[in-house]
């Protein structure tokens, strides 16, 4: 079957898709976004978590056909301005500050959590005007697994990512 | 495999008739985790998550009509007080892109026992609607689960809604894993007190074949409270209803918990939902909704 749908801002199709594919499945080996990662496939890690209709989900449970028609919003559609891939374009604000908070060791899972951070600071700074505590972090990013970090740095990242977005909305 | 697309309720019964044996799918969160582990290998995929009325709901007859395809976020945000046990087990559900998908009609089509609806779907009465072309029927929730992963859904016939009656008093829920989120349930249980009808629901979760209640517990409970002033019950009554409910259960030993602990866990629930509940009864909150 064919599936055509929109990945962060651009229209795009995919041919052949097999209808128990994942969408998980389509953006990596059809449409060649590779950063939504690929671990458990079965919802437990959030590795491939994207925004789906603008409510983010594990992209390994959405089966392709669902995709038809739907708004995709991929970690690589996180990086500023538009076009398929992060390469050349300036990081977005939760990415600057995964990197400055040292919020990543392998790197497998950070795709995930972004899109999940960027999900909970747009309900909770963008659209209460209030950063997050600890403990609704920490339940926001409870589907997200990291086996390397421990977490506390991922936190200060979501802090600091918090703080700047408050800052900026404060500012502007 | 063929993949289904139906944009109404009715293409999507013709579809299920056509394909008795196709496999609805709307969250995604079980069907596709079979699929990719290959586990299952389906002739159709019935795609339920473009059909409208699935995704609604509302009050309907002095019940909330809650659509079988709401998600548990739709439910935890807006359930709350007209369905607390409900929008409690939601709650638990895994994870917060979960809760955006996964649905209560996937959770009764799955039929696992350790879903974590089903408990409050039986404490509280709750009835399951199922439609087919040839019409609409509603099975209470009391009598949908027959056996393992088997229910009363037809091979021809989609789980459409859940009607949930209007609280009249406490409901809780409570659930045992090793931690907050991402767990299926070692064990749970709601608890749903009624004084209009003065009497008590249970429902217990990964505690036997099916989720069950435990109908010695509520007469016993019925029976014992006070439902005048929901004066604090006795410790010997707390312990027996607690050991009642256990005693309902026939639960298995495997990799989440062994039968006795989950025994164990059900009874120690049980006595913890009670005493919320006493609370709750007495603050009447719920009482006047």
């Amino acid at each position: 079957m064919r599936v055509t749908f929109n990945v962060n801002g651009e229209d795009v199709s995919a041919d052949n898709v097999w209808p128990g594919e994942s969408l998980l499945y389509v953006l990596r080996e059809r449409l060649g976004l590779p950063g939504s990662k690929n671990a458990c496939e079965q919802g437990e890690c959030g590795s491939c978590t994207v925004y789906f209709d603008g409510e983010t989900a594990c992209s390994c449970m959405i089966a392709a056909g669902q995709a038809q028609g739907r708004q995709v919003r991929t970690v690589e559609g996180l990086a500023q301005g538009h076009g398929k891939g992060t390469d050349e374009r300036p990081l977005g604000a939760v990415q600057e500050a995964f990197v400055e908070a040292g919020a990543v060791q392998c790197g497998f899972c950070t795709p995930g959590l972004l899109v999940q951070t960027d999900d909970l600071l747009e309900r909770t700074v963008g659209a209460r005007g209030q950063a997050p505590d600890d403990a609704e972090i920490r339940e926001a990013l409870a589907g997200n697994l990291c086996r390397c970090t421990g977490y506390e740095k991922i936190i200060d990242a979501v802090h600091l990512a918090a703080e700047r977005r408050a800052q900026a909305g404060s500012g502007a | 495999m063929e993949f289904l697309s139906p944009s109404t309720l009715e293409e999507a019964l013709e579809a299920k008739h056509a394909h008795p044996d196709g496999v609805p799918i709307m969250g995604g969160t079980d069907v596709m985790v079979e699929l990719n582990f290959d586990k299952r290998r389906p002739q159709t995929l019935i795609d339920l998550s473009r059909v409208p009325e699935l995704a609604e709901s509302g009050p309907e007859q002095g019940r909330i009509r809650l659509g079988a395809g709401v998600s548990y976020t739709r439910i935890v945000d807006g359930l709350g007080t007209s369905a607390p046990a409900l929008a409690k087990a939601s709650r638990t559900v895994a994870s917060p892109q979960i809760r955006n998908r996964g649905t209560v009609g996937g959770n009764l089509g799955g039929a696992s026992p350790a879903g974590d609806t089903h408990p409050a779907l039986l404490a509280t009465d709750a009835v399951v609607e199922l439609a087919s072309v040839r019409g609409r029927r509603t099975v209470p929730a009391r009598e949908f689960y027959l056996s393992l992963r088997e229910t009363a859904c037809r091979e021809d016939e989609l789980i459409t809604a859940v009607l949930l009656p209007e609280p009249t008093g406490p409901q809780q829920f409570a659930k045992i894993g090793t931690r907050n989120s991402m767990v299926i349930a070692v064990t749970s249980f709601s608890l749903a007190l009624d004084p209009h009808t003065r009497t008590v629901g249970t429902g217990l979760g990964a505690a036997a074949p099916t989720p069950v209640r435990a109908e010695t517990a509520e007469e016993f409970l019925a029976a014992e409270f006070d439902w005048e002033n929901g004066s604090n019950l006795s410790e010997a009554t707390v312990r027996r209803f607690g050991d009642l409910v256990a005693s309902a259960a026939r639960p298995i030993d495997d990799q989440r918990g062994s039968a006795e602990y989950r025994k164990h866990a059900l009874a120690v629930m049980a006595r913890r939902a009670l005493s919320w509940s006493v609370t709750d009864y007495r603050k009447g909150a719920t009482r006047c909704a």
